[in-house]
């Protein structure tokens, strides 16, 4: 029984890894045929930082995460503060509107902000197709993500501690930054990250709200994948999967550290 | 100065940016070009109700290949060491992190007529040296898509729930006399109900509503609903009114099929075991 259900997770890790190995091991072929073996090659990885298209959307898209990912956090934060102590009717309202985003198709939430946008557009000549409308749809499919982190954390914290600080005279907004936010602060963080790499990752809405001004590479590389794709691709891919390959041991070690550490003082 | 106003950008960002358009969705779909109220846009639906009966096949079909997939994974992963369950569960979200598009396109080289796969089967001798599987531009292919997309999002629920099940509860079972399949049935499946709605509607709900997976893997005919939507909003022969009517549908048909998966669970955490 063990030994079967070793071999089924093998099979099943190499189902979701089988595509990966494919496009690093293409990354490397000396052919312009996608199937092709013609030998081993650094080329495409050359010819990738000379494709002017690849790097600019790679530098717009981490432009927008970070922005995305830092206003969503600030407001996504905010919220929950304000919508934990909010009681009956207005929390489920407020909650309601947080989940439109989560649960919507993505293609719905992507058309409805490009029809609000193309209205606003026709009536003002604002908020033309491009970076802006870019940014804002990613803060918006963010926010709930930050707001789902934040509210547990709030939950699971003292309510008293933040009564003591105002007790004890201190004023309500230094006594948050000082009592409440460390105590929230890995779901801020949390929070943030999510909203980072959603807004990285994102293509649906994007691809409905971005200008030929503003395409992130998402967007981009669906409108390489139409013609005959370059191996330019594979080689951006790999360089992405091994950044965060990288990120994910690094965290992981560091936690697995902190674990130990805290064993250690007990 | 009460907390309360702290939520004050965030009730106006959501309000402006997300209950706004979907009103303006609303708009589009019950009027004409000039803004005059007409139901043909909502008439116009029953012409694709073809395609939307095929989409909800094909999700759902891609829904239960990922169940029947992931659940033993989830359930090994769950009853590994706590060092373990950490790196499997990583193994398991590295591939998310991985832009969707590329790993769908990656598909394409495994699965062409001259792609990987034809060319090791024919190596190997299983097909013949001229032969051909064809697997590329069919239904299977676009359900192999999704289910390798959509695959993580019900492993994860399901093995966060997993993991939080009290293994006094079947030991008890087992000492009571139940046998291994009975522990499964009366004890185990119950108790990671609320994995399995949270990871059906997390694979449901995208898979039914793509539209890039059907176009990279299923060729350039548009066989779901995501592919008609799309163009009616992007390209020449756009119809923004007609397109909207069918994301309303769209919607509504989701609303539906979530409120019955919440009474299948009744309803306990809002997103299940994913946003812990």
């Amino acid at each position: 029984m063990k030994t079967l259900s070793r071999i089924y997770n093998f099979l099943i890790f190499g189902f979701l890894y089988a595509p990966i190995v494919v496009l690093i091991a293409y990354s490397f072929n000396d052919s312009k045929n996608r199937v092709e073996w013609g030998g081993f090659t650094f080329d495409w990885y050359k010819e990738l930082f000379n494709n002017e298209l690849i790097i600019d959307s790679l530098w717009l898209t981490l432009q927008i995460a970070v922005l995305a990912a830092v206003v969503a956090t600030v407001i996504g934060t905010m919220a929950a503060v304000g919508i934990y102590s909010m009681n009956g009717r207005l929390k489920t309202l407020m909650m309601g509107i947080n989940n439109i985003p989560m649960v919507n198709p993505e293609i719905v939430t992507g058309i409805s902000m490009m029809l609000m946008f193309v209205a606003i557009y026709r009536a003002t000549g604002l908020l033309q197709p491009g970076f802006a409308t870019l940014l804002i749809s990613h803060i918006t499919f963010c926010i709930p993500y930050v707001v789902l982190q934040v509210m547990p954390k709030l939950r699971q914290m003292n309510r008293h501690t933040y009564e003591a600080a105002l007790d004890l005279g201190c004023r309500p907004f230094p006594a948050f930054f000082k009592v409440v936010l460390p105590e929230i602060m890995p779901g801020v963080i949390t929070g943030a990250m999510m909203a980072f790499t959603m807004s990285l990752d994102d293509f649906v809405i994007s691809y409905f709200n971005s200008g030929a001004s503003a395409q992130n590479l998402s967007v981009t590389i669906y409108s390489m994948t139409k013609k005959p794709v370059t191996p330019e691709i594979n080689a951006l891919s790999t360089l992405l999967f091994g950044t965060v390959l990288i990120l994910l041991v690094a965290v992981n070690v560091r936690q697995v550290r902190d674990l130990n550490k805290q064993k250690e003082r007990r | 100065m009460s907390k309360r106003t702290a939520a004050t950008p965030f009730a106006l960002w959501m309000g402006i940016f997300t209950v706004v358009p979907m009103a303006i969705v609303l708009w589009f779909a019950f009027t004409d070009e000039t803004g005059a109220f007409t139901t043909a846009n909502i008439a116009k639906i029953w012409q694709f109700a073809g395609t939307y009966v095929d989409s909800i096949w094909m999700g759902a079909l891609a829904t239960v290949i990922c169940l029947v997939l992931a659940y033993p994974v989830a359930l090994s992963i769950s009853r590994k060491s706590e060092h373990m369950q950490r790196t499997m569960v990583m193994i398991v979200m590295l591939p998310m992190w991985m832009n969707f598009l590329l790993r769908t396109y990656a598909w394409m080289t495994l699965l062409e007529n001259n792609g990987l796969i034809n060319q090791f089967l024919r190596t190997i001798g299983v097909i013949g040296p001229d032969a051909t599987l064809s697997m590329i531009n069919t239904d299977g292919a676009v359900v192999l898509g999704m289910v390798y997309n959509f695959l993580p999002f019900m492993i994860l629920p399901l093995y966060s729930v997993m993991a939080k099940m009290d293994h006094r509860i079947i030991e008890a079972a087992q000492d009571l006399g139940c046998n291994s399949w009975q522990v499964f049935r009366r004890v185990i499946l119950p108790l990671s109900a609320p994995g399995i709605v949270s990871g059906v509607t997390m694979v449901f709900v995208p898979a039914v509503s793509t539209f890039v997976i059907s176009k990279l893997l299923g060729g350039s005919k548009y066989m779901m609903i995501g592919d008609v939507i799309e163009t009616m909003f992007v390209g020449d022969g756009c119809d923004y009114n007609v397109g909207a009517a069918l994301s309303l549908v769209l919607m509504v048909l989701m609303l539906i099929c979530m409120s019955l998966m919440r009474k299948v669970d009744n309803g306990e955490d809002e997103l299940g075991g994913m946003m812990t």
